[in-house]
């Protein structure tokens, strides 16, 4: 499928690739139907770009291929402002977190072993741009979006459109600072890069095969439709009260994700510990593929419970496996129908996973000390990454298995994970997903403590970690850009090895691998300034915090959700959405007046109200709800909401990065029960 | 004690109501201080003091029972009893539940007088309004009942309710139904003046004690162990409202009483600007789904919402219900409703969201009788929100029950034995009574069935009949299709074929009840309750010979109708019995009979190891092949002549059909129609169907569902146990005098009472009439207890009816009595008066005239096959 939106924005002719000078034709799609080589966007003649007019005048734009031009002031009804993707593209770079950095449109990059990621020059964290880019797909049909469009981009400067355009949404990779556009354009693209950033066959085909499709089509979602696309991966639990061992502090979760990639890279995981008390919750993130978060999502949690547990059971299980007794379960996995555990792997999994605790059993002799939380969390993920390493490098005589290694360990993941036991909340945070603790305050607003840190460019203290560790000389190079090394947005995350072997391993270890490895230049590539590694860990930062009865719940969420939405309305959504499903102050008349009017009224209101939050039965289908759909009055507007999910799967992540959520409940009368012990 | 009582009462009454609870409180924990031995024995022991448990103390003792101790956990009349509205109302579904408010009604009238207590009664009478035609239509079905049992009460116009209720909007109604005498009364002091008139009688009442559970010794209680010491005892009587079920099963042999509770909420308010007067008569709007009364000047308004909010489903056993929680935010669809049934309430202040826990049975009715597994141990509970209403009454019969041994009257529908053990699992509670509570004021149109709580029963075949088109029916948790609906039809949706006139499936009935009587049709009968009972000697022939009315002692293979009859001679059940070999029978009944019929053998068979009883319920499943065709698929998939010369009607033979072997075949239908009853061992079923429906393909055999049968069974004057007639009926009043051997040599249970029957006559007989001026597309169906009238006078009610689609008529069956013109008394009933009189069947209000007969109509009989299709049966050949 491909298509070919004629950008004036009028209700022009959408079907024919007109390519009039001075109209900017966007081209996205794939190649062929078969092989889609991802993404292809390139700009066409020269772009009456009327945004780019306010532009500072320094901008060297040419370099997008678009000229300025005078636009003329918009009569009435104003001539919607031509403005396309491949404007924007054309200024904007690819932002995947993994990988390159590119030329000005490169955008078909091959570099990652998942064939579509790269392309993401999509504009974000503004409404403006996205219903803009958003608009060629729709001009015929929705000839509205553009009249709300037009005064709306006027009531913004260009340079932020611009700024915004530019800026990665994704805010890993490869762009310099979101708001200096130029130095980003300033830089030249690798010349590895180079070949593979241009459209490799001839555009016209691009503009035929897109003529098919150009009809034009109502691209609607009914809100049923909505609904199913927003409810397809949401997963409840409640944790069940008579559960005869312990009351648990957690009364259960939502989670729920939204795929902007194809397929979905980031992964959600949820388990009771069996053999431990707690709950384990946790979000990742992956990048260049999902090989890493997949892998981490399946193997995290054994490694932690494993560091949690006491010297006794690791000998029972160890003695339960010599003998090919049953095993101690160790976790209840708490998984949607879509959570898939690879099955290929598991074996291989499970023996990394019992050279951990058999090495445990080593070290520790009997002396049964207290197993401290942190340290458990720490030395799981560090050990996780540590074996997902190695067997990269051991490889495997199984073919398949042996290119799923490599995969997992090519590509990366970072990981937020809680650990709730009691009133013990540990958060251990590799990358920039998020915790975020909503806290009611006495007067019953919503108030939002964040419980990680991201560890990315805006973090100081990362910035100075990432100096301290290697040489002098290279504390220009190793962030640049924001990014490790001019390429990766993330400081910390599992996989990723190009950041963490060494060149001549990197090396040996292509060679020898298979020959899809081979053919993929990105793993061939060797980052730039590339001289004392490892340059990256996944060592996560593990935050401590003692729940209080005015601790209502804990979102989890990868950087999808957070760079469209503040923490703040983030909480205060979840907030009032969970105290409007459990209508969290009854009404009683005690005492006072009230009469049955009055009542009714009230009650009326009420119910009004509730029906708008149980549209949805989970918190996290809530809260991407509103991140994909929010107008900028902060409300739910279904249009937006509709555009947005029925963008064909090659756009989408342009427009927004992949959304995942896990939203714990917590039970503030067991956390006051347990306060009230001491 | 009563000194006590009396005590207690006398601060209640200071102030009236729930509202004086801290006043109670007080002189409750001063009757605590002088805490009194419990006696160590007594005949009876009651627990629960609410108006149940007082209810039933005051009949027993009334009736002479003096040795009786009432025991309550906490306070006299503190359950549900202080939290009910007072409404006494009744307008009832049910002949008996009409009965039992009647008689409440006429009891509380006269209680104050009695005890001296003040009950607060107050005839206000009631108005029910109907906002839709059909509910007008069940208004006045309710109507022409009431009448006809003495009940005054008429439907009314709009304009008339607004003339006797000022505050009412009455510009939605089509119409009302005005109950003048239903009275409102405080429960909680009716509960006292009963206990207090109890224990002047000599009962001893016990509050702060708690029964544990009760003793219980070779299935007969023995005694009841509370916290306070056990007391010996013969009787024991569960009255303990929603912790019945939790008490049931407490003892050691349990004792399963199927009910539940639900939160319900009432809604009070200070007194309006001009208090309401206490004679305001009470509303109910059903289609509103509230009631609204006076209450001190203000109202007392509360309702039966859509989304119940079940309670206690683990058992919390408490000692009194606390107050539980006001829900505004559940409570305002009915707050909506009552502004726009009374608009100028707005302004009138609240008082208090009372919630209070009502308790709910399976079918919407209440729970009485003796445990059919532990002899002595009665219940009264599972009131389903008419507690005050029925008190009384419930309170009488079940005291009848206990000194007699029966009740005065027939209290089958409320029987605890029509439940089994099948209904008590809390998860099929807590579903089903979220679906019973809403029907409380749902319309309750002829033939729904629950939603809930289904498929817990069935047979092997379910899955194919249900791919096949059948729409289902429950039956004591067993599903029974309906009819099959053929793939082209397209039915009206549940809700909409909600009717009391012609009903959607009207012609899809018709052609299958044509296959039927033309060719053959398979129905699927595996709910009937099935039972063996085998000996070493003549035991078994013994004891049935004793339990049974007919004549057990036939040849091998041959089936015999007969009945269980108790002593005065009415049907404890209607059978059929097959007589397997010398030692061995085989007793089919009908499917609610699977606890009641084995509690009455358990009950009256010898403790005698030589005697084996067994249910085989689950073991076979049963195909009733109907129609002249059944005998070709049989004799083709058997190799056996199955004409009438080889197998004669009412045979029983166990043979091979299709590969499978020990099926048995019964020359029987149940339905007089040609065909026969397969029983078939469950691993067979499936196989045996699926041969008998790819043999009969070609004699254009189809399924078909109890609708058909049903209207097979009812033109043919067949008469259901448990519909028709049930224990006060005796075979001569239902014309089986056949079905009666007298003289067989030996004495049955019920012997004398027929004996002198047939000597007197008999004082009912059932008929069977034919509608003849009935539009059957246009006029209202009858259902059953459509009142008869005989020569303009009330005879008697209707008990089942059907369509015949061989008569084209619709066919009532019911009974016709004689009452006295002067005194009411009943009289005989001769053939000859039922014959010379003029009827009509009153259906909502309109009488039609009908037609009726004592026989049936011989020649829907075709039992005997024509030529010609023996000819073509023959060319079908092997």
């Amino acid at each position: 499928m491909g298509f070919a939106p004629r950008l004036d924005g009028g209700a022009g002719s959408w079907g024919a690739p007109l390519l009039a000078p001075g109209r900017a034709v966007l081209g996205c799609g794939s190649a062929s139907p078969a092989g889609r080589v991802g993404l292809v966007g390139f700009l066409v003649l020269s772009t009456p770009l009327s945004l780019l007019h306010s532009l500072p005048p320094s901008q060297p734009i040419h370099r997008a291929g678009a000229r300025p031009r005078p636009s003329s002031a918009p009569a009435s009804p104003p001539p919607p402002p031509l403005m396309s993707i491949s404007a924007l593209l054309s200024m904007g770079r690819c932002c995947c977190r993994c990988c390159c950095p590119r030329g000005l449109w490169m955008l078909s990059a091959p570099c990652c072993d998942d064939r579509r990621m790269c392309v993401c020059p999509g504009p974000r964290r503004i409404g403006i741009p996205v219903r803009s880019s958003s608009l060629p797909l729709f001009s015929d049909a929705m000839p509205a979006p553009t009249q709300l469009f037009f005064p709306l981009i006027r009531n913004c400067e260009l340079s932020r459109i611009y700024g915004t355009a530019c800026y990665c949404h994704h805010k890993h990779l490869c762009c310099s600072s979101p708001y200096v556009p130029q130095s980003r354009l300033r830089y030249t693209p690798h010349p590895a890069y180079a070949t593979f950033c241009r459209p490799k066959e001839n555009w016209w085909q691009y503009t035929q095969g897109r003529r098919y499709a150009s009809t034009p089509q109502k691209f609607y979602l009914t809100p049923p439709q909505v609904n199913s696309i927003l409810k397809a991966n949401e997963y409840s639990f409640k944790v069940p009260e008579f559960d005869g061992k312990n009351v648990s502090s957690i009364l259960g979760f939502d989670s729920n994700q939204l795929p902007a990639n194809a397929p979905i890279e980031d992964r959600r995981s949820a388990a009771t510990c069996l053999q431990t008390r707690g709950m384990l919750l946790g979000v990742f993130d992956g990048h260049a593929g999902c090989a890493c978060s997949q892998a981490v999502s399946e193997r995290l949690f054994y490694y932690i419970a494993v560091s949690l547990l006491p010297h006794e059971t690791l000998l029972e299980i160890e003695n339960a496996v010599e003998s090919g007794r049953a095993l101690l379960p160790i976790l209840q996995w708490h998984k949607h129908p879509n959570d898939y555990f690879s099955k290929e792997a598991s074996k291989l999994y499970f023996n990394s996973l019992r050279t951990y605790w058999q090495e445990l059993i080593d070290l520790n002799t009997g002396e049964s000390t207290d197993i401290d939380v942190k340290e458990a969390l720490i030395n799981a993920f560090k050990r996780l990454d540590n074996d997902i390493s190695l067997e990269a490098q051991v490889g495997d005589p199984n073919s398949f298995l042996n290119y799923l290694v490599l995969r997992v360990a090519f590509s990366g993941a970072t990981a937020c994970v809680a650990h709730v036991d009691g009133v013990d909340l540990h958060v251990a945070n590799t990358g920039d997903s998020r915790a975020m603790l909503g806290v009611q305050e006495e007067d019953g607003s919503w108030s939002a403590v964040t419980l990680s840190n991201d560890h990315n460019a805006q973090n100081e203290r990362e910035l100075e970690r990432l100096k301290l560790e290697h040489p002098k000389s290279e504390a220009k190079s190793v962030v640049k850009q924001d990014r490790l090394l001019g390429l990766l947005m993330p400081f910390r995350a599992f996989g990723d090895v190009k950041f963490k072997w060494s060149i001549d391993l990197q090396k040996r270890v292509i060679e020898s691998g298979p020959d899809q490895l081979n053919d993929n230049e990105y793993t061939k590539f060797i980052p730039p300034n590339y001289h004392t590694p490892p340059y990256l860990t996944a060592e996560p930062e593990v935050t401590y915090h003692r729940l209080r009865p005015q601790d209502k719940f804990l979102v989890l969420a990868t950087d999808g959700l957070w760079e469209t939405m503040h923490r703040q309305d983030v909480v205060r959504i979840v907030g009032e959405y969970l105290t409007g499903m459990h209508h969290q102050q009854p009404i009683a008349v005690g005492g006072y007046k009230v009469t049955l009017g009055q009542m009714h009224g009230l009650l009326t209101e009420r119910r009004t109200k509730m029906s708008s939050v149980f549209e949805d039965q989970n918190a996290a289908t809530h809260l991407i709800r509103h991140a994909v759909g929010n107008n900028e009055f902060g409300t739910v507007d279904h249009e937006r909401l509709s555009k947005m999910l029925s963008l064909p799967e090659e756009l989408a992540r342009m427009y927004r990065d992949d959304i995942t959520i896990i939203v714990v409940q917590f039970n503030s009368h067991v956390v006051g029960a347990y306060q009230n012990q001491e | 004690m009563f000194y006590r009582l009396l005590s207690i009462v006398g601060r209640q009454r200071a102030s009236p109501g729930w509202q004086n609870w801290s006043s109670a409180r007080n002189s409750a924990s001063a009757a605590e201080a002088r805490s009194m031995a419990l006696p160590t024995q007594a005949q009876v022991v009651i627990c629960g003091g609410g108006i149940m448990g007082t209810s039933v103390a005051y009949h027993l003792s009334k009736m002479g029972w003096k040795d009786i101790v009432l025991l309550e956990q906490g306070r006299l009349a503190a359950g549900s009893t202080r939290f009910c509205a007072g409404i006494l109302s009744t307008a009832r579904h049910l002949t008996i539940e009409q009965k039992m408010a009647d008689y409440s009604n006429k009891l509380y009238h006269q209680l104050e007088q009695e005890t001296g207590i003040q009950t607060g009664y107050t005839r206000t009478g009631s108005i029910f309004l109907a906002q839709t035609q059909d509910r007008l239509i069940s208004l006045k079905r309710i109507n022409s009942r009431l009448n006809v049992i003495g009940i005054p009460s008429e439907i009314i116009s709009p304009k008339k309710v607004a003339e006797l209720h000022h505050l009412l909007n009455v510009h939605d109604l089509v119409g009302a139904m005005h109950v003048p005498e239903d009275a409102v009364v405080s429960s909680a002091d009716v509960a006292l003046a009963l206990a207090s008139a109890a224990s002047q009688n000599g009962v001893q009442i016990y509050d702060r004690t708690s029964v544990l559970h009760v003793m219980v010794k070779k299935g007969q209680v023995t005694g009841v162990e509370t916290d306070k010491g056990q007391i010996e005892c013969q009787y024991f009587v569960n009255c303990a409202g929603q912790w019945a079920y939790e008490l049931g099963l407490s003892n050691e042999e349990p004792v399963s009483i199927p009910l539940h509770a639900c939160e319900h909420f009432y809604l009070l308010t200070r007194p309006l600007e001009t208090p309401l007067q206490s004679s305001t008569p009470t509303i109910v709007d059903a289609d509103g789904r509230i009631y609204i009364r006076n209450w001190q000047g203000g109202i007392l308004s509360g309702g039966f919402e859509k989304n119940p909010k079940p309670i206690f489903t683990e058992g919390k056993n408490q000692l009194e219900i606390q107050n539980l929680q006001e829900d505004w935010d559940h409570f305002e669809p009915l707050l909506s409703s009552l502004l726009r049934r009374m608009p100028e309430l707005e302004t009138l202040e609240i008082m208090k969201l009372v919630n209070c826990p009502e308790t709910f049975t399976p079918d919407m009715r209440c729970i009485m009788g003796e445990s059919p597994a532990v002899q002595g141990y009665f219940v009264l509970a599972g009131m389903n929100s008419a507690g005050l209403s029925f008190g009384g009454g419930a309170g009488k019969y079940l005291a009848e029950w206990m000194v007699h041994g029966y009740p005065s009257e027939n209290v089958w529908e409320l029987d605890l034995k029509r439940f089994g053990a099948l209904q008590s699992s809390r998860t099929f509670l807590r579903h089903r009574v979220m679906e019973v509570m809403p029907l409380m004021y749902d319309l309750k149109v002829p033939r729904w069935d629950f939603q809930t709580g289904r498929q817990l029963r069935t047979s092997p075949l379910y899955d194919r009949l249900d791919a096949q088109g059948a729409r289902w029916m429950e039956k004591h948790g067993f599903e029974r299709p309906k009819y099959f609906v053929p793939p082209d039809k397209d039915l009206l949706a549940l809700e909409q074929s909600k009717t009391f006139y012609k009903p959607d499936w009207f012609d899809i009935v018709e052609s299958e009840v044509k296959c039927c009587k033309e060719a053959v049709c398979v129905i699927d009968m595996s709910s009937f309750t099935k039972f063996e009972i085998t000996s070493t000697g003549d035991q078994a022939l013994e004891v049935l010979q004793y339990l049974f009315s007919n004549d057990l002692d036939v040849p091998v293979g041959h089936i015999v109708h007969t009945g269980m009859l108790n002593e005065g001679g009415g049907y404890e059940n209607d059978c059929s019995i097959a007589r397997l070999n010398k030692r061995s029978f085989f007793m089919i009944s009908p499917t609610d009979q699977q606890v009641h019929c084995w509690a009455w053998l358990k009950k009256h068979m010898p403790k005698d190891s030589n005697l084996l009883l067994e249910d085989v319920t689950w073991k076979y499943t049963a195909l009733n092949l109907i129609g002249p065709r059944a005998v070709d698929v049989l004799s083709e998939l058997s190799y056996a002549p199955m004409t009438p010369d080889h197998f004669p009607s009412l045979f029983c033979k166990e043979m091979s059909v299709g590969y499978a072997n020990g099926i048995r075949v019964m020359s029987m239908t149940h339905t007089g129609e040609p065909g026969f009853m397969l029983y078939i061992p469950i691993e067979y079923a499936l196989h045996v169907y699926n041969e008998v429906m790819s043999v009969g393909q070609k004699y254009g055999i189809r399924n078909a569902g109890y609708y058909a049968l049903r209207s097979l069974r009812i033109e043919k004057f067949f008469a259901f146990w448990g519909q028709d007639i049930n224990n006060l009926t005796t075979p001569l009043e239902c014309g089986r005098e056949s079905r009666v051997k007298l003289e067989k040599g030996m004495d049955f249970i019920g012997r004398d009472a027929l004996l002198l029957q047939k000597q007197n006559g008999v004082c009912k007989r059932l008929t069977m009439f034919i509608l003849d001026d009935h539009d059957t597309d246009l006029d209202l169906w009858p259902w059953w207890g459509e009142p008869i009238y005989r020569n303009g006078q009330y005879v008697g009610k209707t008990t089942s009816s059907a369509y015949s689609y061989s008569l084209e008529r619709h066919v009532c069956l019911g009974f016709v009595h004689n009452f006295s013109e002067d005194t009411g008394e009943e009289q005989v009933v001769t053939a000859d008066f039922i014959n010379r009189g003029e009827y009509e069947i009153d259906i909502a209000g309109y009488r039609f005239q009908a037609k009726a007969k004592l026989y049936p109509v011989a020649s829907l009989f075709t039992q005997k096959r024509r030529k010609d299709d023996m000819e073509l049966s023959d060319l079908h050949g092997k």
